[in-house]
């Protein structure tokens, strides 16, 4: 039992928004059309949004809508527009079933580990009650808890980051500009 | 009762799909989208540990302080930050190489593109 407690129309809001995932999922990989595909991605994204609000992660909801539906899923649709070939569409190359085969083993898999492992959960029965105290108080403000730990314990990578998105945007300047 | 194991096998679930997508296509602009599905499976699992996952240190732990605890809480999420950073450069330098590759040779089907010069 976590030590937050968990209403029923949390189990109703995951199941509704798991399934828009995973449809969409399929949507965006057997659309033909490849704009509809990126129309279906931008679904997908809003939907993990809403899982990351159901698991408490309020700013990485926020960080997802913006970066991901704002910038990347515009960016896509603008290269669709840009580069569409309407008479070709998304095509598959000939490896359709094998990776099929493959790829549902791996996800066989993975679920059997993911059910089988006994995970170290939060529960009250291993955590002391100060080390409870703690978790709630983090839980209650996850924003300012991820703000301390960001720009504390990972402040290299996090300044590291930054270089990288500077590099990324030169390099996608050069390679686009008109020569 | 949703527990980690839902989000898990979700997260499972999504980054097939994308593994899928992202090896049998032939438009790069779709290869693209079933690689952010993978990354989106991967950000989903790493919030999912983050938020139900409690290392073995802190088992019983009564000196544990609450600075341990958030670093230990929200490493998960730390991580899903720098996991969107990543595909925010990836997706803007790949859709720079795709227009380059469109502009070169006028498609952008893997299966013709075998070379990034002209």
């Amino acid at each position: 039992m976590p030590l937050v407690t968990q209403p029923l129309f949390v189990q109703i809001v995951f199941w509704a928004l798991s399934a828009v995932v995973v449809i969409s999922a399929l949507l965006v990989i057997s659309l033909q059309d490849i704009f509809k595909a990126a129309l279906a991605l931008v679904l997908s994204l809003l939907s993990v949004a809403g899982l990351f609000i159901l698991l408490n992660a309020e700013f990485l909801a926020a960080a997802q809508v913006l970066i991901y539906v704002g910038a990347i899923a515009i960016l896509i649709i603008f290269a669709v527009m840009l580069t569409q070939n309407v008479a070709q569409g998304s095509l598959s190359n000939n490896f359709r079933i094998p990776v099929a085969l493959g790829v549902s083993l791996l996800c066989v898999f993975i679920i059997i580990a993911i059910t089988g492992m006994d995970w170290n959960l939060i529960t009250e029965a291993n955590l002391s009650s100060a080390t409870q105290e703690a978790v709630n108080t983090i839980f209650a403000d996850g924003t300012a808890s991820l703000a301390s730990i960001l720009l504390n314990n990972y402040v290299l990578p996090f300044e590291a980051v930054s270089l990288l998105l500077l590099a990324a945007v030169i390099g996608a300047i050069v390679l686009v500009r008109e020569r | 009762m949703i527990g980690l194991e839902h989000f898990l096998v979700l997260s499972a679930v999504l980054f097939s799909i994308g593994l899928y997508g992202a090896l049998t296509k032939t438009n790069i602009i779709t290869i693209l989208m079933s690689i952010e599905l993978m990354f989106n499976g991967v950000n989903v699992a790493a919030v999912a540990f983050s938020r139900w996952i409690t290392p073995y240190t802190l088992n019983n732990d009564t000196s544990a302080i609450a600075e341990d605890v958030m670093r230990h809480l929200m490493t998960g999420q730390a991580f899903a930050i720098f996991i969107i950073a990543v595909a925010a450069a990836e997706v803007a330098l790949g859709l720079g190489i795709v227009m380059a590759i469109y502009r070169a040779r006028e498609t952008v089907s893997i299966t013709e593109t075998n070379l990034l010069k002209r």
